[in-house]
Order: structure tokens, then C-alpha cells, then sequence
């Protein structure tokens, strides 16, 4: 069995990952009843004897002793870590595994990148190092950061170039969340474009996630629930959406909703390799199949069900909505509409009592309304695993290569290009040292090659599929 | 003499775990139909193919599991366990920690020359443990990272170590919308491979076994567990003990030679497909009765209309008569084409079964040009009935059933290999195009060899 290392950055970082601790540990308890250290905690949490001094005393199985998160907090201002190190979560980090610092990064890119970068690249050389040693088999880094602000920006993909030559073995998967259009920060597109290059050049796979998308399906989910009609069967705080009944109480806070969904995504990402199941599927293989080509490797994300049932053998008819809904453009994780793009790949990953013929039916079924890339007319990768999220009695999470994502590229070169023109604000960015206006450029050139490659296989929908011809053999 | 058998990957170990219980379970059976003398004969010669024996009695199966993550093989062994009937020697696995990520390049060029020899010593050691030894069945899926591309490098390794003993190879055809986005690929750079260093390739596919589970078994949720268990009747019915004919309790003692020597008459075709007639459902068994020109009839038709079971079977399908010039070789687009064999075993057990005729078999008009029927066609008939069923009959088969399929699989492979995707996956461990392409020339020589039987 492998671990996996979080490393969240900066303040939408570090909420989302506190969210997702919260709730994996929440999934631990409610599958490990008698507290033993099996291998399935261990790809998260080290089990420690807090007696031992200095961050040893790593217990490989036996009762649990006191769970440690593998991950490494890093923020650039100190509000948000503290308070995660106040709140019911203190016991679960490791204190030396953080790396904070006074005055923040304003928002800016360059800031993140190149001042704290190079100012904290020991340390967090350092504790990442650490935090490998304690894995048995590190497989995974999994980076939570947002796209638009200054540190998660800025420092978490200066964090990629490390990772890439630190650890070039480990697969880097990054959760990034876009700015929707009414972001507040002003400068947010030129954080993103600054960004996107860098999530290009060495993340093997990135998982887009914006928060109007987010608070679209908050919203809905509220609607339903509110208005009765999903009757009694359904509970109104989602074990999905709340934290109610969460292993330690917190405050609700604003985004607390939203951050949720996101935590529940990595979970459900990393259930088959964690979980028994009879399809399994490991976080190597979502690269294999989902990427035909290193650019391409953005993900869009959509997750169902979004409520608790209570009945727990779903007859068929429920079953299949939750596939259907899975591809619906209202179960996106960004604004995205995959039915009328073209498809490159797509990974289905079902939890639950959910059986092969089940996958196989819906697949047929939702086939003939989605496009596949000429050459990869039957991409469809599956697993399934016994274990289902909490509170839920099956769930399906599909991720899609797909050409939906580049509308919100297009976006976001557009929101760039009106600030770029008028050079608004650039002065600040130019002020740090090591930033020119070539870095601009040549981000923007990174990001126009990547829309264009979608535009080419777009290009490819209407086209009548050829077959190649075949090699001909003497006999 | 026994078999020993290397499970690979989830499918290898899910499947071999299916078919050794079964195994088991037929042969403590107690509706044999015979006499037991008779039942404990043929006990004793599976035990002695199958199973080997411990201290206190429970039969250890003769198998080496091996799987690039833990989780399979951990739910194998302790299943294997609580059945409190047979289990797995706990020393007989190998086992690593992260997988091949469905990678054929990772699975042979990586695992494979890193794990040879704890995986080869393994091997040694379940073959020391038997008398004497038939060969090899390695169980594996096509379209995953371990099964596939470690299987090819195990199976390779086995020619090389063992060049006296015989290789069948066990493989899963994935089904056709797919389970792996990358099967195709896996599956033809498999073929190619296996094309090179086995001596048979038992083809299982699961598009076929599926139907089964839908249509004869009436299973509403079809899980892996039914299709595995399908599987596992259909290989117990072909491997368990059968009659050689010197007279009764004396069993046929080299299972794969004897398979290989009637079925493999030629390296260029070894591919071989199993039916078996009938396949219900335990219920259902309680109401039926069979005749065995019933069975054989439907049989036969299975074999020549290429059908998977005997529900469906298109009665259209004739064999060409004898006599007149041979039809335009087969094309692959053809509707109601005729499946042409190459050689085919029936293996009969149960009641009255020295009654059965099997004439029908032995019609020329069934068989390629180059091989008289008497060459072509063998039966073996048993008294012992097989797994609670009075009469039944299953079918070994080397013919074009395959084709079809195997067309699909290279023509997508190609189609895919053609835009380059995903080569970079495979390139970075050591699988250059070329290596593609060499397989690619193979199979297409298999397909057109095939073809033009």
C-alpha cells in the first residue's frame, strides 16, 4: 500500500485541506471500528507514540495511538494556520510540519514565487523531506492551492519545481481553484496566467476547481432540500455538504460548504486504492488512462450524489440518475458542460454496493450521447470499490479529459489580456526581483498553445472518423 | 502429474481463487454418479494435479500469487482461509506496494527484471513440491499493468527456465467498451508476446462470460464474483481428471500434454477458446433433464456458428458442402460466415456417457484442409459426473473463433497508435515504438493465418 503527502498552500489551501482531514478521518473511524493501524490509514496518517520525542516514534501497526496527518501546511501569513492549530484539528497536525511566515503575499504572484520562494525553499526542501521518510512508499503528492491569490498561487507552484526534481518518481496532483468572474481580487488573472505555466510544465495532473461552480450546486442543493421535495427520505444536512456530525465539531464558516465538496473529491479520488474493491484503481492509473498526452492533463471533476439517502438498497431507477447526473453540466466542478465538448478520456469511480453490470448498463446507456475523440472511441476507464463514503450507500466521482475546460482558459486569457493592455498594477509585479515582462509573455504563450491544441482536437468533432489503414501482411 | 499454477494481478488472483474452489468442490461432490471406487480415484488424481497436503490434512493449492499491490492478494488468502476446506501456502506470494498503474512498459520492463528472481524462486519451490510435473497455467488479464505486461516477462522466463515443461496461459479478453482506457494497447503488446513463448492461450472473454451470467444464470446484478465463478466451471470442466481409457480408475496423468498434443497441432495457431453445454443456474438444475444428442446437437452448432452459449445460437450457419469449390476466404465483415477448427476436444462426463455419439464432430466439412478428421478430433468421456450436473459436455476448441475480436482489439490499437496518444506512458520505461510495431506485424500475420483457414 502507498501513502500520499497533502501539502496545502496558502489560505483557500489550508481551509479545503483542513475540511479534507476532517473528513477523512470521519471515513477512517466509520470504517476501522476497532481502532487498529491498518494499511488503509497509513496512505494518510502516521501513527505516532506522542511519548517520543522530537517526531519519532512511528508505530507501523497495533492499536492506534495517536494519528498524525501526512501533510505540510504552508501559508505566508499566520491568521489561518493558527487557527487551524487551535481548532478541534491541533492533535492531527504535526507542529513541525508547517512553515508560516508575518506579512502574507499581497496578492501577488511574484511575491509567492520568487520572494518566498526563495526565502523558504531549505525549509520546505526540509519538511517535505521529512515528510517522505516517514512514508513506506510515498506515491503521491496531492497540492491544494487557489490560482488567484498570492502564496497558493505563487508558492504552491513554486512548491512543483521542487517537487519535480526533488521527488521525480512521486506523481503531483494538484487541486487548483480557479477565480470565478466577480472574484474580488483585482489582480487574480495575472496570478493565474503566472500560475497556469507552471501547473503546465510540472504537474502530472490537475484537478480545476472554481467557486461559482461550487456555490451553484450549494445553492441547488439548499433549493431542494427547503422547498420538501425530495420528502422524507432525504436529510437535509448532507454528510457531503456539512460537517455536521463531523468527528470534531468546528465553527461553520462561509466556505465551509464549498470546501467540503472539494475534500470529498480527494477522498472519493483515492477510495479504490485505499479500499478493497473488486475493480481497483490505483492513483498511478489516472494518469496512465486519463492523460494521452503530457499537456493535456486537466481534469474537470463532477461528483454525485450530493445527498443522503436513507433507504440503502437502491432499487435501479436511483442508481442510474447518479450516473446520469454525473455527467450533467450542473454537477461540474467548474464551468463546464462535457456533453457538448469532445471527450478524450473519461474515468468513472464508483463506491458502494455497485456491481460490474451496473457500470456496464450505464455506460451503454449514456454512450451514444457523448463524443469521443476518433481515436479513443470507447475511453472509458472504471473501477469500483466495496467501501462507500460516509453517510451515503454509493457514489460515483468521474473525471474527464475533455475539451470542456477551455472556455475557462479562454476566460481567463481574456480577463488577462484587458488588465495586460493597460498595464494596470504591473509595476508591482515588475518591482520583485527576477520578474520581467517576458515572464508575462511567456506565460501567455504557454496558456495560448495549450487552448490552441483543445481548438485542433475540436477541430476533429465534426470530422467523419477515418479509419487508418492497416498494416498488409504477406501470407 | 501437476499443474502448478501463477496467478497475476487482481484478475489472475480473483480468478484463481474461483477456480481451485471449484476444483475442490467438484471433487468432494457427492453426486459423483459412480461407484466409490471410482469417486475416490478420481479425488486422488485431482489432489494430485491441483492441490498438495499438509500436516493436518487441508489440501495447500499448487499456485504461486503474485500482484504489484497488496490488497488482492491479502482478501485471496484470507478467503482461501475461512473456507476451513483448502487454502494458499502464505509463502507462495510475492507482493509489492504500489501497483503498475496499468502500464504494459511498467509490468515488464520495470517489475519484471526487478522481481525475477524472488517471483522465479517462488515458482521453483511449487514445483519442487510435486512428483512429477505437467506444466504450467499462468492466469492472467489483458488489459491491466501486472497481469499483462509481468505476466508476458513470467511466462517468457518460464520457456527460458523450464523449456521441457509445457506453458498454458489463461487470458481475459477485457470487455469491448472498456475497462482500461489503455487496453488495447496492453492486449496486443500481451498477444504478441505471449505468441512467442507460450504453447497455448486459453481466450476467456468477458463480454462472452457476461452474457452467460445475464441470460442462462438469470443474474440480475452481474458482479465479477458471478463472471469469475462461470469461468471457473467452464476450466474445471476441461481440467479435472478424465478417463484415459485403459480402463476404468485409471485417469489421464499429463492434463496439459494431453490438451496440448490434440488441440495445438501447429505454433502459428494457439489460440483456444472453451464452451460448455448446459449452464444454468443451481435452480434451474433441479428441473432439467438432458439428452446428451440434445446436448452434442447444440454443441456442434455453438462451435460452427461461433456462438458463447447455447441460448441464441443462429441455426442458419451451415458448413460448406464438401465437394464444391471453397467459399472466398473468410472476410472478416462476412454475416453468417462459418467458423472453421483447426482441432477441438470434447470432454464428456456423467450418466450413460459411453452412449453419447459424437459423430457429428468428426464431419471434414468443420475442419481446415490440412488436417484429417481423426487428427483433428478427440473425445474424452468420463463416468463421474462434473459439479452436480447428470450430463455435461465442454468443448476445447481451436478455431477462428477468435478473430473477430482480435480484428477489433489491433484496429483500435492502431487507430490509437496512430495519433501517438499515450505512447509517452510506455516510452518512458522502455517500449519504443518499434516494439509496437513488431507487435502489431504479428498479430496481423495471426489474423490473415487465421483467416485463411
Amino acid at each position: 500500500m502507498t501513502q500520499s503527502v497533502v501539502v496545502q498552500v496558502g489560505q483557500c489551501g489550508n481551509q479545503i485541506g483542513c475540511c479534507f482531514w476532517d473528513l477523512a478521518l470521519r471515513e477512517h473511524a466509520a470504517v476501522n471500528q476497532k481502532a487498529v493501524y491498518d494499511e488503509a490509514i497509513s496512505s494518510f496518517f502516521r501513527n505516532v507514540d506522542t511519548r517520543v520525542a522530537d517526531g519519532g516514534g512511528d508505530i507501523s501497526r497495533g492499536k492506534i495511538c495517536s494519528l498524525k496527518a501526512r501533510a505540510v501546511l504552508i501559508d505566508m501569513e499566520e491568521g489561518v494556520v493558527n487557527e487551524i492549530l487551535q481548532g478541534p484539528l491541533r492533535d492531527v497536525f504535526d507542529s513541525k510540519q508547517l512553515i508560516t511566515d508575518i506579512s502574507g503575499s499581497g496578492n501577488n504572484w511574484a511575491v509567492g514565487h520568487k520572494v518566498f520562494g526563495s526565502l523558504y525553499q531549505e525549509e520546505i526542501l526540509e519538511k517535505l523531506r521529512k515528510s517522505a521518510e516517514h512514508c513506506d512508499c510515498l506515491q503521491c503528492f496531492f497540492i491544494i492551492h487557489s490560482m488567484g491569490g498570492g502564496t497558493g498561487s505563487g508558492l504552491g507552484t513554486f512548491l512543483l519545481k521542487v517537487l519535480e526534481d526533488e521527488f521525480p518518481e512521486v506523481y503531483r496532483f494538484v487541486t487548483s481553484v480557479y477565480p470565478s468572474g466577480e472574484d474580488d481580487v483585482i489582480t487574480s488573472p495575472y496570478n493565474s496566467i503566472l500560475a497556469m505555466k507552471e501547473l503546465n510544465e510540472h504537474a502530472d495532473c490537475v484537478l480545476p476547481i472554481d467557486n461559482q461552480s461550487l456555490f451553484d450546486i450549494i445553492s441547488k442543493l439548499n433549493l431542494m432540500v427547503n422547498s420538501g421535495k425530495l420528502g422524507t427520505a432525504i436529510k437535509p444536512k448532507s454528510l457531503v455538504t456539512s460537517s455536521a456530525g463531523a468527528f470534531k465539531k468546528r465553527q461553520e464558516k462561509p466556505f465551509d460548504a464549498m470546501n467540503n465538496i472539494v475534500a470529498n473529491l480527494l477522498l472519493n479520488l483515492t477510495s479504490s486504492a485505499r479500499f478493497e474493491g473488486s475493480l481497483n484503481m490505483d492513483l498511478n492509473e489516472i494518469s496512465m488512462n486519463l492523460v494521452p498526452f503530457p499537456q493535456l492533463h486537466y481534469l474537470v471533476s463532477s461528483l454525485t450524489p450530493l445527498y443522503t439517502l436513507a433507504d440503502v438498497n437502491i432499487p435501479p431507477r436511483r442508481l442510474d440518475q447518479m450516473f446520469s447526473d454525473a455527467f450533467s453540466k450542473d454537477h461540474q466542478l467548474i464551468q463546464a458542460d462535457p456533453k457538448h465538448s469532445l471527450y478524450l478520456a473519461c474515468a468513472l469511480m464508483v463506491r458502494g454496493n455497485v456491481q460490474i453490470s451496473d457500470l456496464r448498463r450505464n455506460i451503454e446507456r449514456l454512450k451514444p450521447s457523448l463524443q469521443f475523440v476518433s481515436w479513443n472511441q470507447e475511453g472509458w476507464k472504471t473501477s469500483l470499490c466495496s467501501v462507500p463514503p460516509v453517510g451515503h450507500s454509493h457514489s460515483l466521482l468521474a473525471l474527464a479529459n475533455n475539451t470542456c475546460v477551455k472556455p475557462t482558459f479562454i476566460e481567463l486569457k481574456a480577463r488577462f489580456m484587458r488588465l495586460y493592455k493597460k498595464k494596470a498594477h504591473l509595476h508591482h509585479y515588475l518591482q520583485i526581483e527576477g520578474m520581467e515582462e517576458s515572464c508575462f509573455t511567456e506565460a501567455m504563450a504557454s496558456l495560448s498553445t495549450l487552448i490552441e491544441e483543445y481548438n485542433q482536437l475540436d477541430a476533429t468533432k465534426c470530422m467523419p472518423t477515418e479509419d487508418v489503414p492497416r498494416l498488409s501482411v504477406a501470407i | 502429474m501437476s499443474i502448478v499454477t501463477v496467478q497475476l494481478g487482481q484478475c489472475g488472483n480473483q480468478i484463481g481463487f474461483e477456480v481451485f474452489d471449484a476444483l475442490f468442490s467438484d471433487s468432494h461432490c457427492p453426486q459423483g454418479l459412480c461407484s466409490k471406487r471410482e469417486n475416490e480415484a478420481y479425488q486422488a488424481s485431482c489432489k494430485e494435479r491441483f492441490f498438495s497436503e499438509e500436516e493436518n490434512g487441508v489440501p495447500i493449492a499448487r499456485a504461486v500469487l503474485v500482484d504489484m499491490e497488496p490488497k488482492v492478494i491479502n482478501q485471496t488468502l484470507s478467503k482461501a482461509a475461512h473456507s476451513g476446506r483448502w487454502k494458499y501456502d502464505q509463502h507462495s506470494c510475492f507482493c509489492q506496494k504500489q501497483g503498475s498503474g496499468n502500464n504494459w512498459a511498467y509490468g515488464y520492463s520495470v517489475h519484471g527484471p526487478r522481481h525475477k528472481e524472488s517471483i522465479m524462486d517462488l515458482i521453483q519451490k511449487e514445483v519442487e513440491k510435486c512428483d512429477s510435473l505437467s506444466g504450467f497455467f499462468i492466469i492472467m488479464s489483458m488489459a491491466g499493468g501486472t497481469g499483462s505486461g509481468l505476466g508476458a516477462f513470467v511466462t517468457q522466463n518460464l520457456q527460458d527456465q523450464y523449456s521441457n515443461s509445457l506453458k498454458m496461459n489463461q487470458i481475459i479478453w477485457p470487455y469491448g467498451t472498456g475497462e482500461v482506457i489503455v487496453q488495447n494497447y496492453n492486449s496486443i503488446l500481451t498477444l504478441s508476446h505471449l505468441y512467442r513463448s507460450s504453447d497455448a492461450l486459453l481466450v476467456h472473454e468477458n463480454d462472452a462470460i457476461h452474457k452467460i451470467c445475464a441470460k442462462l444464470m438469470n443474474i440480475k446484478q452481474i458482479s465479477f464474483r458471478d463472471i469469475n465463478q462461470v469461468l471457473a466451471h467452464q476450466l474445471g470442466s476441461v481440467f479435472q481428471p478424465t478417463y484415459s481409457g485403459e480402463g476404468s480408475w485409471h485417469y489421464r496423468r499429463n492434463p496439459l500434454g494431453d490438451l496440448m498434443e490434440n488441440l495445438v497441432p501447429h505454433p502459428e495457431f494457439k489460440m483456444l477458446g472453451v464452451g460448455n453445454i448446459p449452464q444454468m443456474s443451481e435452480n434451474s438444475l433441479a428441473y432439467s433433464t438432458f439428452t446428451w444428442a440434445g446436448l452434442l446437437k447444440r454443441l456442434r452448432q455453438m462451435l460452427i456458428s461461433n456462438a458463447k452459449m447455447e441460448e441464441g445460437i443462429d441455426w442458419q450457419v451451415r458448413p460448406p458442402l464438401s465437394g464444391l469449390p471453397t467459399l472466398s476466404k473468410m472476410s472478416t465483415n462476412k454475416e453468417f460466415h462459418f467458423n472453421t477448427s483447426i482441432a477441438n476436444l470434447v470432454i464428456l462426463r456423467g450418466k450413460d456417457v459411453h452412449s453419447a455419439d459424437v459423430g457429428a464432430f468428426k464431419d471434414p466439412a468443420l475442419y481446415t484442409s490440412w488436417l484429417e478428421p481423426v487428427h483433428a478430433f478427440s473425445v474424452w468421456k468420463t463416468q463421474r459426473a462434473f459439479s452436480k450436473y447428470e450430463k455435461s459436455a465442454a468443448l476445447v476448441s481451436n478455431s477462428q473463433f477468435l478473430v473477430k475480436p482480435l480484428d477489433v482489439t489491433v484496429g483500435k490499437a492502431w487507430n490509437m497508435f496512430a495519433s501517438k496518444a499515450y505512447i509517452h506512458q510506455y516510452t518512458k520505461f522502455g517500449i519504443e515504438e518499434e516494439d509496437f510495431l513488431d507487435s502489431f506485424t504479428l498479430l496481423e500475420q495471426v489474423i490473415a493465418s487465421y483467416c485463411n483457414l
